[in-house]
């Protein structure tokens, strides 16, 4: 696990903007998920998927920048789903109760159909 | 300086590292961590783990241990039988993390308080800590176990 790292990768589609991530979201990188998606959300995407496929590692501050932006797509009516949240980053979802308040989806292609 | 610690005679000291409490030294931190939980042979699933609430723990250092500016963490790894320990320690404000108490989960998620998922992962994902406060030195010491048998 190469520590301190992470890459944001974001893409259209139809219906959404699709953002994958890859690394670590700990707290000297969730700051970096933080400015992408607030600058994505300025910018007037407001239907979100998130690709957590090669996401090794979150900690609870990689969990604080999530619900930060959560709450800021609340207020402006957007939406916000998840994909490919496995193993131990999937444990810690569950642990937090992330996974009862956030719609998590197998893939990026399930999350996209739901999307509407 | 002298070494902050001072550990049991049961523990062998394993590795120590001085360094400016900053959250820019958190991957140097881990990574120094991970090196010696690797050589002692703790499992892939006791090292996330270790690295959840190490994380938390060097954090709270960095932001509260010393309001007025800079400081240093001293941190130390060492192996007590099937025990992994890692120490932390600071001449910061006094702070007993696993004393805070646990924060209630049943709260919608959306408006608890932010520091609280913090306390529930040192709680959950740690065999045990142990705190003292030692002549103005916060000591925390995290320990996993070695599991037999499974990768654990």
């Amino acid at each position: 696990m190469k520590g301190g790292f992470m890459e944001m990768r974001t893409r259209k589609e139809n219906n959404a903007a699709v953002v994958s991530l890859a690394g670590k979201m700990d707290a000297t990188t969730a700051p970096e998920y933080e400015k992408g998606l607030v600058q994505l959300i300025a910018a007037g995407e407001l239907r979100l998927v998130v690709d957590f496929q090669g996401v090794e590692y979150i900690s609870s501050a990689g969990l604080r920048s999530i619900l930060a932006t959560a709450k800021i797509l609340k207020g402006k009516a957007g939406r916000i789903l998840f994909a490919n949240v496995r193993g131990t980053v999937r444990e810690v979802f569950d642990i937090s109760g992330f996974d009862s308040i956030f719609k998590l989806y197998e893939s990026v292609d399930a999350a996209l159909v739901e999307m509407g | 300086m002298l070494h902050l610690s001072r550990w049991a005679d049961t523990v062998a000291e394993l590795g120590r590292l001085r360094i400016e409490a900053t959250l820019e030294n958190l991957e140097v931190a881990v990574e120094f961590v991970q090196r010696h939980a690797d050589r002692f042979g703790l499992g892939a699933k006791k090292w996330v783990g270790l690295a959840l609430t190490f994380e938390e723990a060097f954090v709270n250092i960095c932001h509260y241990a010393y309001p007025g500016g800079g400081g240093e963490v001293e941190l130390a790894c060492g192996a007590e039988g099937d025990a992994f320990v890692v120490e932390l320690a600071d001449e910061g404000v006094a702070f007993d993390v696993a004393a805070v108490p646990a924060p209630d989960t049943t709260a919608d998620i959306m408006d608890r308080p932010p520091g609280g998922l913090g306390i529930l992962f040192i709680r959950r994902f740690s065999d045990e800590m142990r705190y003292r406060r030692d002549e103005g030195r916060n000591i925390l010491h995290i320990i996993m176990r070695k599991d037999c048998g499974v990768d654990g």
